[in-house]
């Protein structure tokens, strides 16, 4: 992973992406590298990465929000400054794109580019989200969100979890799903992503393992 | 019980719906709420069900209407500018004796207000949602699991009462994940609607449904009638959960989100020393004024806390009955209060009475 300039990160609502994205975002620039993390989720106005400026800033990571972002207008739109991710200097460009199909669809109008530039493409899975949880439920969802973003998936990212109750043995559950259904999208199983708590368990048991730490957390809750 | 996956309360007041039955579902898109309809439209299609985008909010509640006369049962979802529309229905459907769940994802108002998490439709939901004399069943989750819960419930109670249920929810608890177990159904018992407008080839009376009375006396007598089910509702139905309220001196009110964030302010006084408890409504009609009652002889303050300017603070004055204070705290448009804001207020009040 992140062996391409640009990656975007796809998937179902709720599985994850967010919380992916910015783990790579934050890895990426822990290494040194100059890194864009671009929010590209215009339809869903809650629980995404414009609402981790601070964070993101202190670690000197260039965050790119739609217009409206984390404001009370709902008028999703893309800015002109998304463009300058085709012109920019940045070693690593990770775009947050929102969920399903109707997420994905703002991803197509940079298709052409992302075309001429090459990239990423990773499918997040969650086996415990309930309309994606068998593998034929995720390949279909994958073939939507290609339509929608008139672009093709490089790899899937298994990030199964239950949020807080999630165990090695949660995880452990997933590994079948996740390799059928990167077997059935003919596209390799690039990781399986955990908590960092829960690595120790997992080591030797698991490979391609992606280690991870929850930042995308619940006001009332937290 | 099924097996655990992770759901936003959305998507769990969609599947719950389902789980209880409801094949027939009327609404129009509007955040928060959106995801309950595209759940819906994803799934209904392949149970055989209907998922229908009105033109409007009145279209989609006068459908509710429609399906509810065929003794099916059937639901809208909104938010709330959008349930606003919907009120001249709901008082229609309450004036027709008629069973149905009606969600409120609530956002920020008045007007077009905001899209973030608010509960200040609190008096719209238990006291005027339409014109007229009549009630509506409000419940309150507070978990994406209380909300699967609670669903059926709601469906069960208002064919019980022949009256609308609402699901008063709010932004932040239908977007927001948790794992929830969704409970396995074996066979649904739903209550016989013998009035229903069905179809029955001439092997009866037919039925009327109808909210148009010629004659005063007439209309008064449904609505008696009416409010005698309303006394029964309220004397058996009055649901609420206690936290550390047996010993607590500063009972803390509060229901859905913001009983979260007090539960949290609670537990963080009692380590401070400051005995402290938390009570909820789950009923916020009928309110359970009974419990609330009994405990203004234990506790020595109450402070409500609100995603509002203080609605339900009404209801908890009327069932302590001046025996003891009652105070507020609340944030309101969108603003979600934190537990150090509440822990704040609870310390205040505890300071005062030392």
């Amino acid at each position: 992973m992140l062996n391409h300039k640009y990656t975007m990160i796809c998937g179902h609502y709720g599985s994850g992406k967010t919380n992916l994205a910015m783990n790579l975002a934050l890895k990426a620039a822990q290494n040194g590298e100059s890194v864009t993390l671009m929010d590209l989720d215009i339809v869903n106005p809650y629980f995404r990465s414009s609402d981790y400026k601070e964070l993101l800033d202190s670690k000197g990571i260039k965050l790119i929000a739609p217009a409206f972002a984390h404001s009370n207008l709902d008028l999703p739109s893309l800015t002109a400054e998304m463009y300058s991710i085709f012109a920019s200097q940045h070693e690593r460009i990770i775009l947050d794109v929102g969920g399903d199909d109707q997420g994905a669809t703002a991803l197509g109008r940079f298709s052409k580019q992302l075309d001429e530039t090459g990239y990423e493409m990773l499918y997040v899975i969650n086996k415990y989200r309930p309309l994606s949880k068998l593998s034929a439920e995720a390949t279909e969802l994958l073939t939507e969100i290609e339509q929608a973003s008139r672009l093709k998936a490089t790899g899937v990212v298994n990030n199964s979890h239950l949020m807080g109750e999630t165990t090695a043995q949660t995880i452990l559950n997933s590994i079948d799903y996740a390799q059928n259904t990167a077997d059935e999208a003919g596209l390799p199983l690039l990781a399986t992503v955990a908590e960092r708590r829960l690595i120790p368990e997992l080591e030797g048991k698991l490979t391609k393992l992606l280690p991870v730490d929850i930042l995308v957390t619940n006001p009332i809750t937290s | 019980m099924g097996e655990k996956i992770l759901m936003k309360g959305n998507e769990a007041l969609a599947e719950a719906a389902i789980l209880a039955g409801c094949r027939h579902f009327f609404g129009y898109p509007i955040t928060p709420q959106t995801e309950l309809a595209a759940y819906m439209a994803k799934r209904m299609p392949k149970l055989g069900g209907t998922f229908l985008q009105a033109e409007s909010e009145v279209a989609a509640i006068n459908m509710v209407l429609g399906a509810a006369s065929a003794g099916v049962r059937t639901m809208t979802s909104s938010s709330s500018p959008g349930v606003s529309l919907k009120s001249e229905g709901v008082s229609y459907l309450a004036g027709s004796d008629l069973p149905c769940l009606i969600i409120n994802v609530q956002r920020g108002g008045p007007g077009l207000g905001g899209i973030q998490p608010s509960q200040a439709d609190y008096w719209q939901a238990t006291k005027a949602l339409g014109h007229g004399d009549f009630q509506i069943f409000v419940f309150a989750p507070s978990t994406v699991q209380e909300m699967v819960d609670l669903v059926n419930q709601a469906f069960d109670l208002a064919d019980e009462y022949r009256m609308p249920a609402m699901i008063l929810a709010d932004g932040m608890l239908g977007q927001m994940m948790e794992p929830v177990e969704i409970p396995e159904v074996s066979e649904l018992k739903l209550k016989d609607k013998p009035w229903a407008t069905n179809g029955h080839k001439n092997s009866r009376e037919h039925n009327i449904i109808n909210s148009l009375y010629m004659q005063p006396e007439d209309l008064e007598q449904t609505i008696r009638d009416r409010f005698a089910r309303y006394d029964d509702a309220k004397a058996k139905h009055q649901v609420f959960e206690s936290y550390l309220t047996e010993d607590a001196d500063i009972v803390v009110v509060a229901y859905g989100a913001s009983s979260r964030i007090s539960r949290s302010a609670v537990e963080q006084a009692r380590e401070l020393g400051i005995k402290a408890g938390l009570f909820r409504p789950i009923t916020l009609w009928p309110f359970p004024n009974d419990e609330l009652y009994k405990l203004a002889g234990s506790a020595k303050k109450f402070l409500a806390v609100e995603m509002s300017m203080g609605q339900m603070v009404d209801d908890v004055r009327l069932a302590v009955n001046g025996r003891k204070p009652v105070e507020f705290f609340g944030r309101t448009g969108g603003v979600i209060p934190t537990p150090a804001e509440v822990l704040e207020q609870i310390k205040k009040l505890a300071g005062g009475d030392r």
